[in-house]
């Protein structure tokens, strides 16, 4: 923990993105999270993603719930507006600041406390209406801040730092997620950034509900052995079955693969994601293939990470309430009400 | 119960209720009589008791003529029309002496339900039915028009105003026209041929209800949302809130379309419950649109904590709460106004909320613009207490009126250029001295930008955990609760407000207290009468409570909620107020507060300064 700020001199010679901005204008306050926190990593993760897209910091807004994945809201994009609401009703705070202005992007923060338990009929519900955000479920499989129960996504037999055994089954939100209509389905490893960036870009340009579950150990509870959300356990049973590279559009696709790896997905604004699939039968644009491959991993205790399942063919919310270009909060007001002459035609009804 | 004699002159001044059984068409057919009284010109009072049910449980419609224009419930009943063979032991019982009721003759009647003292009519509905339209659901749908055709013959209502309001229901559906009104002119005549036309309680032409409309609270409130400007709504079906969001739901999909795109300018989010519909109401105001939930008790309590953190964290939010019974699941189809402390307190730690009362649904209307602009303004949640006596029933009410010059007032929301000038931007700093710090809203200026919280936080917008820095904050916030009392709508007062004593009403008691009021004068009891409109408590509150000995409370809920508020958040001393309490799911009448004052005051006594009723 560092109660220090951060100093605000910056290396001229920083690298900049389009609109000239550097990594450090998308960072926030010091983190309070424990040194080798997973969380920090998915922080830095973010930033990375957010400056290589361009994305203004006014652009983004920040949501997140309560518990230690919730605060790290506050660790990036300070220019951004930041809502750190109550435990497990992110999601429809996001639902509600999205209907309000269609034209931000959204990125909600939470854990597997914050979302799978609390806030689990939350996450279930903005994933079934589809709200144009990307959602990462910082997950440890433990409670930190109360120090250290188990938390719904504990895998059975998974053991706390006292050595007592999780006997409940748990909840996997990438299944989850899959079998509620969710458009853009996640999974990824805080230690492995390489892979996480560019689900991070994809998830935030897709339109509509970006789910990446990212195991994010939590080194002061749920790091020891015996543990199924440590590093070295995650690290041993770590399946990577399709690795994403987002593309922005007009920029060339200059990566090199080999023929038959790699398959081009369009975005709805012209971006691409190349696919490649680790897992050669994988097939991540069908969803009953993808939960079968999961859950049958998951059986012999792997992790399968990566993007899992993409469509393109689910209106978004706003799509599904039809609701004009113009954000719902810049209405001209002229345009919401007919007036003391609407008034009198409508009142004849109940005359 | 009988109550006392029908008076002499009973012309359009008589109250009747009719029981039916729930699902049969019967909520139609009872609208219609009172439809057609308005239309004659004749104020009219019209209560939907109702089961939480769909088919096959009681219900019970009310119509009270009042040529004096009184809105409540008077207590007494002079014609029933006992449809219900199973509540009819009951529904006997009720008929004030003198009065008269009518049941279906198809069948006979045991003769131990009969009663001397009133005037018992049998009409063979069924059987005139049977005889004249086919199929089952039909006939029991036109046995409920056919009795609105013998009201219409026993109480001379007009059947030209009967057929024109049937055209205007069935618009383009003339058969339905046509049925209809064949069943009401086969009531009519049996009527004419075989009882004694018209009764001597009867309507007859007025010119009273020009320049009003009939309209429920529900519908005046979803309108209201409309005008106020609200762009994003959302809410958990309950009742009896539901009509509110259908209301602006149906107002909307006519007014709020956009003519070239035919995309809409509002969204309506039908939540997974009430947690969720705050949430989504609180992220579309913190995000700068208008928005709003309409709920019930047990919304309001599953909200509570997101009350907090909009109350701390400086959100504007319009809650409706359409008051039903209570405790817990209650009766949700019977009316109360037992959250009025629940509201004013909601959530946990140090909130008090502003709250606004409407008394019927004309208020309802130009209270809920009040209450979006009071939120934008404070940046906190309004409460808008109706309850389902207002939100379902039709009132009798003047005609909506609306000033095109009005503009929403947004309160303290900085646009790019200000929030460009300022070295720093912090949200929770007292700038104007007023207790109201500015806002900014996102996508507008990174300088603009904070974090929102529900935590410890300073008045620079900061995390806190230290005690001074969290002080400051959470005591501003008592200033600008207090404030708010000068900004809310004022209580209304009637009488010179010298009297010893005062009645003091919220909400939908109002009708009841103030023909109360007339009454007790008649008697000789003169009385001064405040409606309190808002809560926190303003001046006017306060003076009137400190000029009156004597204060009856007048409230429809068991543990005078109201008075209790008055006691923690005035200066009034306790043992000058007591307390007319009525908590049966019915809307209270003017009967019980006549009763409830002269059982303290009546027959020469004094007021007494010690005795507490509760």
């Amino acid at each position: 923990m560092s109660f220090i700020n951060k100093p605000k001199v910056r290396h001229p010679d920083l690298p900049r993105n389009e609109l000239g901005l550097t990594r450090r204008d998308y960072e926030g306050g010091m983190s309070t999270l424990c040194a080798g926190c997973g969380h920090d990593t998915v922080t830095a993760s973010i930033i990375e993603a957010i400056w290589d897209l361009g994305i203004r910091p006014e652009q983004l807004v920040k949501l997140s719930g309560i518990g230690c994945s919730s605060k790290t809201t506050a660790y990036f994009a300070s220019g951004a507006h930041g809502f750190n609401g109550v435990h497990g009703r992110m999601p429809s705070v996001a639902t509600g600041a999205n209907a309000a202005n269609k034209n931000l992007y959204y990125i909600g923060v939470s854990g597997d406390g914050d979302s799978l338990s609390i806030g689990f009929g939350q996450f279930a519900h903005a994933i079934r209406r589809n709200v144009n955000m990307l959602y990462i479920c910082e997950n440890n499989g433990v409670y930190g801040l109360t120090k250290g129960q188990f938390s719904a996504s504990a895998d059975i037999g998974s053991k706390t730092k006292k050595g007592e055994e999780n006997l409940q089954a748990p909840v996997d939100p990438v299944l989850a997620a899959l079998s509620l209509g969710g458009s853009f389905i996640a999974r990824s490893f805080s230690g492995d950034r390489a892979q996480l960036i560019p689900l991070i870009k994809a998830g935030l340009m897709h339109k509509g509900f970006a789910l990446i579950d990212v195991i994010s150990p939590c080194v002061t509870f749920n790091d020891h052995e015996g543990s199924t959300k440590s590093y070295a356990y995650t690290r041993e049973h770590y399946e990577p079955a399709v690795n994403a590279d987002y593309i922005p559009p007009q920029r060339e696709i200059y990566v090199d693969y080999a023929e038959g790896e790699v398959a081009p997905v369009e975005m709805h604004d012209g971006s691409r994601l190349l696919l490649r699939k680790l897992a050669p039968d994988y097939d991540p644009t069908h969803r009953g293939k993808a939960f079968n491959y999961l859950r049958d991993r998951l059986r012999e205790g792997e992790h399968v990470t990566g993007l899992i399942y993409i469509s393109h063919n689910r209106p978004e919310m706003h799509e599904m309430n039809a609701t004009v270009d113009v954000p719902l909060n810049a209405v001209p007001y002229e345009k919401l009400q007919p007036g003391a002459a609407g008034l009198e035609k409508i009142l004849k009804r109940y005359a | 119960m009988a109550h006392t004699a029908p008076a002499p002159d009973r012309l359009n001044d008589f109250v009747i209720k009719l029981a039916n059984v729930n699902g049969t068409g019967s909520a139609s057919a009872n609208a219609l009589v009172m439809k057609a009284i308005f239309r004659m010109g004749i104020p009219v009072m019209g209560k939907n008791y109702f089961p939480s049910n769909i088919q096959g449980l009681p219900t019970w419609y009310e119509i009270r003529v009042t040529r004096d224009g009184y809105v409540a419930r008077s207590g007494r009943l002079d014609l029933m029309v006992a449809m219900n063979q199973e509540t009819y032991p009951k529904d006997v019982r009720e008929v004030s002496a003198g009065g008269y009721l009518i049941y279906d003759s198809t069948w006979p009647r045991s003769t131990l339900l009969t009663r001397e003292d009133i005037t018992i009519i049998g009409v063979p509905l069924a059987k005139i039915c049977n005889e004249n339209f086919v199929g089952v659901r039909n006939r029991i749908l036109m046995k409920n028009v056919c009795y609105a055709g013998v009201l219409c013959a026993l109480l001379d209502i007009e059947l030209d105003v009967i057929r024109q309001l049937l055209a205007e229901t069935f618009a383009k559906k003339q058969a339905l026209v046509d049925s209809n009104m064949k069943a009401v002119q086969l009531g009519y005549d049996y009527a004419k041929q075989h009882l004694e036309c018209p009764l001597p309680i009867r309507v007859s032409r007025m010119d009273r209800t020009a320049g009003h409309v009939m309209i429920d609270g529900n519908t005046a409130a979803g309108l209201g949302c409309v005008y106020a400007g609200a762009t994003v709504g959302a809410w958990y079906p309950i009742t009896p809130s539901t009509s509110l969001m259908d209301a602006f739901k149906g107002f909307c999909a006519r007014l709020r379309v956009d003519q070239e795109t035919g995309n809409n300018n509002y969204a309506v989010l039908q939540a997974e419950d009430e947690l969720s519909a705050i949430g989504m109401v609180l992220g579309a105001s913190w995000n700068g649109a208008r928005a709003f939930t309409p709920t019930s008790g047990p919304g309001i309590s599953l909200m509570n904590e997101f009350i907090g953190l909009a109350y701390y964290a400086e959100i504007p939010a319009v809650i409706f709460d359409i008051q039903r019974v209570g405790p817990s699941t209650g009766m949700p189809t019977r009316t109360q106004q037992g959250d009025i402390l629940s509201c004013a307190y909601a959530s946990h730690g140090d909130t008090r909320h502003v709250l606004l009362f409407p008394a019927n649904p004309e208020e309802c209307f130009y209270l809920t613009v009040t209450a979006f602009d009071l939120a934008d303004r404070l940046q906190t949640p309004v409460f808008v207490l109706s309850d389902l006596d207002i939100g379902m029933n039709d009132w009798m009410c003047p005609e909506l009126k609306w000033d095109d010059a009005y503009r929403p007032d947004r309160g303290k929301i900085l646009g790019k250029e200000e929030i460009e000038k300022l070295t720093k931007f912090h949200r929770y700093l007292d700038r104007d001295d007023d207790c109201i710090p500015y806002r900014t809203l996102p996508g507008v200026s990174p300088k603009g930008a904070y974090f929102t919280r529900g935590s410890g936080h300073n008045q620079y917008g900061g995390y806190t955990e230290d005690s001074e820095e969290y002080q400051i904050v959470l005591d501003r916030l008592k200033r600008k609760f207090l404030r708010a009392a000068a900004m809310v709508p004022n209580a209304l007062i009637e009488g010179p407000g010298d009297r010893e004593v005062g009645l003091v009403a919220v909400g939908s008691t109002d009708g009841a207290a103030c023909e109360a009021m007339h009454i007790l004068a008649r008697r000789g009891v003169e009385v001064d009468y405040m409606r309190i409109r808002a809560f926190p408590f303003g001046k006017d509150v306060e003076a009137f409570l400190a000029a009156h000995r004597t204060i009856f409370v007048i409230e429809q809920n068991r543990d005078a909620q109201l008075r209790s508020l008055l006691t923690l958040e005035t200066g009034v001393e306790k043992s000058r107020l007591r307390s007319i309490l009525h908590y049966s799911g019915l809307s209270i009448s003017s009967q019980v507060i006549v009763d409830g004052v002269m059982a303290e005051l009546g027959e020469g006594r004094r007021p007494s300064v010690t005795v507490v009723r509760k």
